[in-house]
């Protein structure tokens, strides 16, 4: 039986990287007593994919790994479970058990929604109310991406599925595909450079509100979060 | 939300590497109201997060505190070159990981000291602090710096940047001291009275109690207390039962892999063996088993706990644990119902050793390891080191048949009464291990490829409290010439391309030297070398060699004094004051035999009267 769960990062916890909290939940498992399945060979190790690999830093209210388990007493139990294995910082939203053949988490993720503040609204923050329209306006949306061994521009404009600004919070969601992944601080980037204010990393927070799956058509898309693929149990 | 209370900003944590090093809130850390504490205490490992969280004693004494209900103990290790840089330039106060709150604020700061080469990041960490690096430059306003664990065995090189030392298992009498600490609050009592108190605690020493006096030659005349009532002999503090003394059962788990990212089980405290250059061999004496139903109970319970997915096991010499077999049999079958990996150091190579590795190891990838020591039974005869080429060549070769292929052998270079045919040895012994392969397995099952041997050599640094203690240390060029002797010797053996040769750095051994036995006269060196930038000794890309050099010369201090000079029989060490319990005269004696290349039996075969049995315990009131 495959799970999905979903886990809210946050607090102290968002200087916690992708590959020690994959480290902790393999813990936090364990403590838990859930009985998950482990693969066979000389070393085996328990059965678990992640979604999407979230930045230091982050915040999310939308985390996903599935894993494979033997048996279960009920999502409430399952839940209640694994909630008691955490630290402050990280708690589990929910658990979903998957049809036979669900497609992997990280194979499922299609688009990833996201929320920015300033840290200091007083000091830093920038009104991009009329900057919104026009930047979405152009007709591309050059970007430099820079890798290891060149760089090259690209257009985002088509990865940007929404943009809007209220309240002083900057919200989107962007292509969080295998092919199109776009960074939610590219977009803050280029739109910052496109509004002639500097940009300012460390003086933002950057929160994934949740992760999408399409289950649309690659053409004409239906975003739902990646927990919609499965049921209580 | 979370605690949102780090000391460090959200810039500084995302400049810098690791941030999970400085952020606390692991699973089984501790946090209690500080309103309901009555003393404060944060326990240091003078090192980075992944080494100092690696240390059991720490979890053991971390656990020991927080079981008062009185006691606050939190956790602070030294910064990272990074942050280091950055507290500096912004005065950004040391920090305890739990409260997130300056270490300065705090009644006690305990530095646990494992290795010598850690001794400027104590002034590291002080210095962070804002407490003053001299204990006597420090006020009612600063917290009692106290430090413990073998370098304690002789304080004196540091003994000007503590208040006081504790000399002993930790276990046995921080509760008196606390308890002290109280008392001397409520009476609003000064900073030096309570020192004078504490004093006469069984196994504190307060340095600035105490007078040291020199001959002309630069050797201790006199070392006195200053004042009536305070003790001329500090002894050692032991545990007596080891299955009743408290044990973590909730060991903090780091979010980021460290050294030791397993669950670790202290199975027995002490060795039988009494290798005659080892000090932790004397000073842990008598040696005390755990029960072993209670450690399997334990096992149990630290799994659940922790989550880890691996168990090891940690003793000076676990083959001679009376229920090892037991023992792991148990956890063999407990931890493959969990898959739950065994890591086992340091076992003997045996017919059960190796039935137990096949069973948790994969063959092909694991190394057999043997630390002779000695490349010759005559030296491993002047070191009582009880392993014979033998056991090595028979060892070797029941895992040959098993089908292991590597074996590490781990040697010393500049024992006393070392020749040439004795480093010779050393690659002999792995050629004809390698010799041993070829004729244990015919060509067509060589199947996981041929021998390979890895050979490594580190310096002998005499220590206190071991037989060696009068023993002369080679100087640097002696051990560079020894390191390439062994190599070339190595080179002309008949299978030299199965063998890898490695040695240690020789610059950073002469230093560990002159800490290991060096005097008050050493501190104004480590003060004066820490504030012309010298910390992280331990770690070769950070140790100044030069610096280090030029700083002894400037405060006219003798590197040879303390490391290359024959110590007379009557001289007064810096260390004597301290009873660990093994006398002197037993050690004299053994320095005697070793000289004449006696053995000594193990305390199982044999009581030596080495002095232990006056602590009646362990094995020397129930010799099994």
């Amino acid at each position: 039986m495959k799970v999905r769960i979903k886990f809210k990062k946050y607090g102290v916890m968002r200087f916690i990287g992708h590959l020690d909290i994959m480290r902790f939940f393999q813990k936090a498992i364990r403590r838990s007593g859930i009985d998950i399945c482990y693969s066979s060979g000389f070393s085996p190790h328990q059965i678990m994919s992640f979604a999407a690999p979230l930045g230091v830093g982050y915040c999310s209210e939308g985390e996903y790994f599935d894993i494979e388990i033997n048996s279960h007493s009920g999502t409430k139990d399952f839940v209640n479970k694994l909630n008691q294995s955490m630290v402050p910082g990280i708690e589990i939203v929910s658990a979903k058990l998957l049809p036979d053949g669900a497609k992997n988490a990280m194979a499922s993720v299609a688009a990833a929604k996201y929320r920015i503040t300033y840290k200091n609204p007083s000091e830093y923050a920038v009104d991009f109310s009329d900057w919104i329209m026009p930047y979405l306006s152009q007709d591309t949306i050059m970007i430099t991406k820079q890798t290891k061994k060149s760089e090259r521009t690209i257009d985002i404009k088509p990865n940007i599925y929404e943009l809007s600004f209220e309240d002083g919070i900057l919200n989107m969601m962007v292509d969080a595909s295998s092919s199109g992944n776009i960074k939610p601080i590219t977009v803050f980037e280029s739109l910052c450079k496109f509004a002639k204010v500097s940009c300012e990393p460390l003086q933002i927070q950057i929160t994934r509100v949740d992760t999408y799956l399409n289950a649309g058509s690659p053409e004409s898309p239906v975003f739902k979060p990646l927990e919609e693929a499965g049921d209580d149990f | 939300m979370t605690n949102e209370k780090l000391a460090l900003s959200d810039e500084i944590l995302l400049s810098i590497d690791k941030p999970a090093r400085y952020i606390g809130n692991e699973i089984n850390s501790v946090i209690k109201d500080k309103e309901k504490i009555a003393v404060r205490f944060a326990m240091c490992f003078p090192d980075v997060y992944e080494i100092g969280m690696s240390h059991l004693g720490l979890q053991i004494l971390y656990d020991m505190f927080n079981r008062y209900d009185d006691i606050w103990c939190e956790r602070v290790f030294s910064p990272w070159i990074d942050l280091d840089k950055i507290m500096r330039e912004q005065n950004i106060p040391l920090f305890a990981l739990e409260s997130q709150e300056p270490i300065k604020n705090f009644d006690f700061l305990g530095i646990t000291l494992q290795y010598e080469m850690c001794y400027t990041n104590i002034l590291q960490i002080l210095d962070l602090s804002g407490i003053p690096l001299l204990s006597k430059d420090r006020t009612q306003e600063d917290p009692i710096v106290i430090g413990g664990g073998p370098c304690t065995y002789n304080p004196e090189p540091i003994a000007d940047f503590f208040d006081l030392f504790y000399i002993g298992e930790g276990e046995v009498q921080y509760r008196n001291l606390m308890d002290l600490y109280k008392q001397c609050k409520e009476e609003d009592v000064s900073r030096d009275v309570f020192l004078q108190r504490a004093a006469k605690i069984p196994g504190m020493y307060v340095p600035s109690l105490y007078n040291v006096t020199y001959h002309e030659d630069g050797t201790i005349d006199k070392f006195y207390p200053k004042m009536e009532g305070i003790p001329s002999v500090i002894v050692k503090q032991l545990v007596d039962d080891l299955t009743l003394a408290p044990y973590p059962q909730k060991p903090i788990v780091p979010f980021i892999k460290v050294t030791q990212d397993r669950v670790v089980m202290e199975i027995q405290r002490g060795c039988i063996r009494g290798c005659r250059f080892c000090q932790a061999g004397q000073i842990y004496r008598p040696v005390r088993e755990r029960d072993v139903d209670t450690l399997k109970e334990y096992a149990v319970t630290l799994l659940n706990n922790t989550g880890h997915e691996e168990i090891s096991l940690s003793s000076l010499s676990s083959s001679d644990y009376s229920k090892l077999e037991e023992l792991i049999n148990y956890l063999i079958e407990e931890c493959s119902k969990r898959y739950i990996n065994i890591s086992l150091p340091s076992l003997r190579i045996d017919n059960f050793s190796l039935s137990v590795f096949e069973k948790v190891q994969d063959v092909k990838k694991s190394s057999l390891t043997f630390a002779p020591e000695a490349g010759s039974q005559r030296l491993r005869n002047v070191i009582n080191k009880g392993l014979t080429q033998e056991d090595i060549l028979h060892g070797s070769h029941l895992a040959f048949e098993s089908g292991w292929t590597r074996v590490k052998l781990y040697f010393m270079l500049g024992l006393p009464t070392e020749t040439e045919e004795d480093i010779i040895g050393i690659a002999q012994l792995c050629d004809k291990i390698a010799a041993e392969f070829f004729e244990t397995v015919p060509k067509e099952e060589r199947k996981n490829g041929p021998v390979q041997i890895v050979a490594s050599t580190s310096f002998f640094i005499p220590k206190p409290f071991t037989p060696f203690q009068w023993a002369k240390m080679n100087t640097k060029e002696e051990f560079i010439e020894k390191a390439y002797l062994t190599k070339n010797s190595i080179m002309q053996q008949l299978n030299q391309k199965r063998i890898k040769y490695n040695w240690h750095e020789a610059d950073v051994s002469i230093l560990e030297g002159v800490f290991a036995r060096g005097d008050r006269k050493v501190s104004e060196v480590i003060l004066k070398a820490y504030q012309k930038g010298c910390i992280y000794d331990a770690w070769s890309e950070f140790f100044k060699n030069d610096v280090w050099l030029k700083t002894f010369e400037e405060c006219n201090v003798s590197i040879p004094f303390y490391i290359s000079r024959e110590r007379s029989l009557d001289e007064v060490f810096p260390w004597d004051f301290i009873d660990c319990g093994v006398s002197k005269e037993f050690l004299k004696n053994e320095w005697r035999k070793a000289i004449q290349e006696e053995v000594t039996p193990n305390c199982k075969e044999h009581c030596n009267g080495c002095g232990v049995a006056k602590f009646r315990t362990g094995i020397c009131i129930n010799r099994k």
